[in-house]
């Protein structure tokens, strides 16, 4: 009997706290299609009237898919750089024995406990010199050399891939190069997709780098950089619905992509963490 | 690399006069010890690529953190006059103060929340089901980009329009009709409110973190292997026993991982405060995270970069020195 109604109560806690994570998401949904008004007259979970005028009011300042186009000619290349080259540095550093490979290993350890912030004066800096600024390089190029990413995987390759394997194909004559890409990148495959989802979601929320190189115009804002600046606008300010609006419309697509993903985004999360 | 190639085909030519089998063995032997030069080709572009974007923008921040500079020209050279100043800036120091105050909130809900969590779903008498729904219900709102989120949650919280304040408002107005000694809610600006907006921030960022939290120690919970809890089950340990003896030691790295990354993310903090409290709000002052300080000087009106990054030197050296403190804190524990 105690132990029912213990059951009971913890049940209730995690849906608590599950509606506690989900209700301003659906409050957020719903005061989208209503007017400021209406919003301003209280709170209902009926939805309202006036999605059209608030998204018609969001459009007039900004073309948010315009916003999501420009965050995915940044996201995916950088996580195809990321994936490609963090894969290849890794199974490098893993398997051939060179000079200065233990160095490039510790480096990396190293700045993956440095704050970003560290680098963030001079980036810019660096950038501002070499005429990047309003271009999408700065956001894309540095997706190469991910030090996370490469420590990951090189634990993965030491983990999965048997040297014999190698050494078999090098007795057969085939070439490094064909090796890496016919061997050993479809036997990483599972570990790279997993590094991927998190280096695509981290891409496509990223702030402050961007909001730091994309100074104008407005049309080249990535989505997050472009739904900050609504903030600046008298009109949507005045107007919460649109505001509403606005936010859902960025974060709704990701609601749906993570409905049918979230078993391989939680994957990723806890493989990035050290393991045994 | 040339001449080695070529001392090989010499080589090669040489093993026509011996018999073929011994041929092939010399032959595989030099392409072992050979292919490892590959490991140069194929670290190039990682290598050329973090020095020019990682390494040399870290240097050059230390450089410019020694002299004045506008983001143009010739920087001028100051010596330690930079760091001297943000030392001696009370401006600096309550950024600082700000940033340990909404850190400190945010890592006891989110780490306290995610441990019982994991003390919920560990448990060997209740066994709870549905992990995998709760923890990526859980895990939703860590999805969504911060921009976004407090965006909405300015929305929310706002005084007059904030849907937060209308239903605790319509409550306690039905309240009061059927019970009258409870008074009728007066609107809070929660995030217009020196005592109240530094909490929202640290809540809000807890909200998006406790999840990720618990997703980490739970998964360290399922590493650990069943027979250590059917052998305690065995000997008639309570489930408290197990998880102060069993639990709690063997997910003691993750926790440590978790805490340490949540420190160097969360001194760091920038997007939910920049956006969620604007200039010239009253709460500003009281909730100016240290990277807000760092970038109003980097990158603001008056650019004073190097300034700036004498702040990001001084802020790492102590982040440094907390995430060491951190670590042995952590292991003298163990040792006991």
């Amino acid at each position: 009997m105690g132990k029912k109604v213990g059951r009971f109560f913890l049940y209730l806690f995690l849906i608590f706290l599950a509606v506690i994570c989900v209700i301003p998401f659906a409050m957020m949904i719903v005061n989208a299609t209503r007017s400021g008004a209406q919003i301003m007259s209280g709170f209902t979970l009926i939805p309202g009237t006036s999605a059209k005028e608030n998204w018609d009011l969001v459009f007039d300042y900004f073309n948010l898919f315009i916003g999501m186009r420009n965050s995915l000619i940044v996201a995916i290349p950088a996580t195809i750089l990321t994936a490609y080259f963090s894969a290849i540095t890794a199974y490098a550093l893993a398997i051939y024995k060179f000079h200065g490979r233990n160095i490039i290993f510790y480096v990396i350890v190293i700045f993956m406990m440095i704050p970003g912030q560290l680098s963030l004066i001079g980036f810019y800096n660096l950038c501002f010199k070499l005429g990047m600024i309003n271009t999408y390089w700065p956001l894309i190029i540095p997706a190469i050399a991910s030090p996370g990413t490469v420590f990951f995987l090189r634990q993965y390759v030491l983990s999965i891939l048997s040297p014999s394997l190698l050494e078999a194909a090098r007795i057969d004559g085939a070439s490094e190069v064909r090796i890496f890409h016919r061997i050993v990148l479809p036997i990483m495959a599972p570990g790279i997709a997993t590094m991927s989802i998190g280096a695509f979601i981290g891409n496509w929320n990223s702030y402050l780098v961007p909001l730091l190189i994309l100074t104008s115009p407005p049309e080249k804002f990535t989505l997050p950089v472009m739904i900050a600046s609504l903030n600046s606008s008298q009109d949507i300010a005045a107007n919460q619905g649109a505001k509403y609006m606005a936010v859902a419309i960025s974060i709704v697509p990701i609601i749906i992509a993570f409905c049918f993903f979230s078993r391989y985004i939680i994957s990723s999360i806890t493989a990035g963490s050290v393991k045994e | 690399m040339a001449a080695k190639k070529k001392e090989e085909i010499n080589l090669t030519d040489n093993m026509q006069v011996v018999n073929e089998d011994t041929e092939k063995k010399v032959r595989i032997r030099s392409k072992l010890t050979s292919y490892n030069r590959w490991g140069y080709a194929f670290v190039v572009p990682f290598v050329v690529v973090f020095c020019v974007f990682s390494i040399y923008p870290v240097l050059r921040t230390l450089y410019l953190s020694f002299t004045q500079y506008k983001g143009f020209g010739t920087p001028k050279w100051l010596g330690l006059d930079n760091y001297i100043r943000v030392l001696t800036d009370k401006i600096f120091w309550q950024s600082f103060g700000n940033t340990w105050k909404i850190w400190g909130i945010n890592i006891v809900l989110q780490l306290g929340l995610a441990f019982l969590l994991t003390i919920i779903f560990s448990d060997i008498k209740y066994k709870v089901k549905g992990l995998s729904i709760f923890r990526a219900v859980f895990y939703l709102p860590n999805i969504i980009a911060a921009t976004s989120v407090a965006l909405l949650f300015q929305a929310l919280m706002d005084k007059n329009y904030g849907s937060f304040n209308k239903i605790i408002y319509d409550a306690s107005i039905k309240l009061n009709k059927t019970f009258s000694f409870i008074p009728r809610y007066k609107m809070v600006d929660w995030l217009g409110d020196k005592n109240t907006a530094f909490l929202i921030i640290a809540i809000v960022a807890a909200w998006m973190w406790f999840g990720n939290s618990f997703i980490m120690l739970m998964a360290s919970v399922q590493g650990i292997p069943t027979d250590y809890f059917e052998a305690a089950a065995i000997d008639g340990a309570n489930r408290w026993k197990v998880f102060g003896k069993i639990t709690l030691p063997l997910i003691k790295p993750i926790l440590l991982y978790v805490a340490i990354t949540s420190l160097i993310g969360g001194l760091q903090m920038f997007d939910l405060p920049y956006l969620m409290v604007r200039p010239g709000n009253q709460a500003y002052s009281s909730i100016r995270t240290a990277m807000m300080y760092l970038y109003s000087f980097g990158f603001g009106n008056n650019r004073q970069m190097g300034y700036a990054s004498a702040v990001a030197y001084i802020l790492f050296l102590i982040i440094f020195a907390f995430s060491v403190a951190q670590f042995f804190l952590f292991n003298r524990k163990e040792d006991k």
